[in-house]
């Protein structure tokens, strides 16, 4: 009746010839978006000026990647000091309808995002020229890519959580593929491909049943319910969706046994697109990951944990046993990326923010690392990628000392010796598990880093002591079957020289980024509404 | 009409995509499959929305749709290079990469 009554009110007013309609739109805080937006308003400008722009300087376009990403990450920085500084600044909060979170742990996953992209795009721009690939896209589509990112460790909402994962994915998948004239580098994007896709759809799946048994996509919301409601209607799709979700975390992060694209795929693709899906498509993807079950899911940490306990266990060991097997650098690379992936997970399972803090420092440390441990590949593998086995780094600490000591430094950082960036971030998560009263899982944890040893030190003896173990060379005449040294562009040399120096400032200083992964972290664990 | 109805015709759909995925050898049928996994979460999702009385369902069901269509012509593109490179889009001939 009050309806009729309505209508009938309005009926008799006189009609007005303009009507304007006021649509309540949710408020948007375009200062906590300002990262995202310089990512990815000035990709697309940047892919359009490169059809516009007949002659360009060489290398403007990497110039250019690296320019927005510095400035994006310098913005996000602004914004660490404002959401972190509980006195002076807001604090973390919400924007767009409670959708997307401004909190130090999105703002921190940003920075190493950015830095992600500017050592691919500094190891991409040599790489391009000399494949004859020049041109605007890679670096288009990786600060695209980031842009993904960034959404994902910001998501407050599973819609959105999809969309950042997908914007991360597809220009990924279409970078594996981006040589044009090698087939390995095709179907590696093929590949990637299929399994990132079929991957999206469990994860989808997974949203659409925590949806079903919460009746909210809100992170907040669902967290929320679930507090009230331990036995909320539908727990076994609850349990469903969040089981669908991690099998598509688990794809996107390389855990076993979701992780057979990780070496095809590493093989095939051109390095500089592998070294930023190491750093920057795996710490996307473990942003996401303590988000929906370290933070939302806090809850039901006894249903989920035995399994991310489990996937940790099957990743460390998997990943370090079966690396030793490869004769691939790049292949090698790729099995201990899933180890540390092990690692990562070890800090998500004890759902502690301790744990989250480790995986925090884990993501910024290792993306330095794999991002100057793929500028050597690069250069090493020479054109075509050619020379990606172990034997074409047979004695190049005689031919190239400085490089070889450069990567030397990296892999033993990547084993974790002390002094290095990588001892104190598997510390850290070991730290976490022991804390967390996960002693079993420490002890699995440095056996696997021991393992992993084997594999580093491999690299390193064939570069330094080429003569004592190479039979095929045992006549003494090794001088004659030395290869042209290794091609150093200016761009990669300073990408390698600035990841070895930060692994090495904060192997030494590691206060300096753990003080940071620490205050990034119990933010976010205190602030979903 | 019961929640449960839409919700096993998605679950069918969900495993017969699945099913898609991993049986067959044909690029553009694996792609397909992938789709059919996708329509089988916007079934889930609208059937939620309705049950739950909110628009959030379809409005993401139409997300998922979007994002499908992008995801789908970069899977295009790449089954398009791989078969201009060597006339075949069998995933078992996909096998340069092995060790």
């Amino acid at each position: 009746m009050s309806l009729l009554a309505s209508l009938a009110a309005q009926a008799a007013q006189p009609v007005t010839p303009v009507t304007s309609v006021l649509v309540e739109t949710p408020s948007v805080d375009w200062w906590g978006l300002l990262p995202l937006i310089l990512l990815a308003a000035p990709a697309m400008v940047l892919l359009h000026a490169s059809s516009l722009l007949r002659r360009v300087f060489r290398g403007f376009y990497a110039t250019a990647s690296v320019g927005i990403a510095g400035t994006a990450a310098a913005f996000a920085i602004v914004q660490w000091f404002r959401v972190t500084d509980l006195d002076g600044g807001r604090g973390p909060y919400t924007t767009v309808a409670s959708a997307y979170t401004v909190d130090g742990y999105s703002v921190f996953i940003t920075v190493v995002l950015c830095v992600a992209v500017i050592v691919s795009s500094l190891v991409a721009d040599g790489y391009l020229r000399r494949e004859g690939l020049d041109g605007a896209e890679t670096y288009a589509l990786l600060l695209l890519s980031a842009s993904g990112g960034v959404v994902m460790a910001s998501a407050n909402d599973l819609i959105v959580l999809f969309l950042g994962l997908e914007v991360l994915s597809i220009p990924v998948y279409v970078l594996a593929a981006s040589h044009l004239r090698r087939s390995a580098s095709q179907e590696a994007g093929f590949k990637y491909f299929i399994l990132g896709a079929f991957a999206s759809a469990f994860f989808l799946y997974g949203i659409a049943l925590v949806y079903g048994a919460t009746g909210s996509t809100n992170l907040g919301t669902i967290r929320q319910t679930l507090q009230d409601d331990p036995f909320v209607d539908g727990g076994a799709l609850l349990l469903a969706g969040a089981a669908f979700l991690l099998v598509g975390f688990g794809f996107k992060v390389a855990a076993v046994p979701f992780h057979a694209w990780t070496p095809d795929v590493y093989q095939g693709a051109p390095s500089p697109v592998v070294s930023y899906m190491a750093s920057g498509v795996k710490a996307a993807g473990f942003a996401g990951l303590v988000r929906v079950f370290d933070v939302t899911l806090a809850g039901q940490v006894r249903d989920w944990q035995p399994i991310v306990v489990g996937l940790a266990v099957l990743t460390l060991l998997g990943g370090s046993v079966l690396a030793v097997a490869q004769t691939d650098v790049k292949r090698m690379l790729a099995y201990s990326s899933i180890s540390h992936a092990g690692f990562l997970l070890v800090g998500v399972a004890v759902a502690s923010p301790e744990g989250a803090a480790a995986v925090l420092f884990y993501l910024a440390a290792y993306g330095l690392m794999i991002g100057g441990t793929f500028a050597v590949v690069t250069a090493v593998a020479g054109p075509g990628e050619q020379a990606t086995g172990i034997d074409a780094f047979r004695g190049l600490g005689r031919r190239q000392p400085m490089l070889a000591l450069g990567f030397t430094v990296l892999l033993f950082a990547q084993t974790g010796v002390p002094l290095t960036s990588g001892f104190f971030a598997k510390f850290g998560v070991i730290k976490a598990a022991v804390d967390g009263g996960w002693y079993w899982l420490a002890a699995v944890a440095m056996l696997s880093a021991v393992v992993g040893a084997f594999v580093y030190l491999r690299l390193v003896v064939a570069m330094f002591m080429v003569e004592d173990i190479d039979p095929h060379h045992g006549d003494g005449d090794v001088v004659a079957a030395t290869p042209a040294p290794v091609a150093m562009p200016a761009a990669l040399t300073l990408a390698l020289a600035a990841t070895v120096v930060a692994t090495l400032v904060v192997g030494f200083l590691p206060g300096l980024l753990t003080d940071l992964a620490g205050d990034a972290v119990p933010v976010v664990l205190a602030t979903l509404p | 009409m019961w929640l449960n109805q839409f919700l096993i015709l998605g679950a069918l759909l969900f495993c017969i995509g699945v099913y898609g995925v991993l049986a067959r050898r044909n690029g553009v049928m694996v792609l397909m499959s992938i789709e059919l996994i996708l329509n089988s979460v916007n079934i889930n999702l609208v059937a939620f929305g309705a049950f739950n009385g909110t628009p959030v369902g379809q409005v993401f069901a139409l997300f998922v749709i979007a994002v499908a269509a992008a995801e789908v012509g970069v899977g295009l593109a790449i089954v398009l290079l791989i078969y201009r490179n060597r006339t075949s889009i069998d995933l078992d001939a996909a096998d340069l990469l092995k060790g």
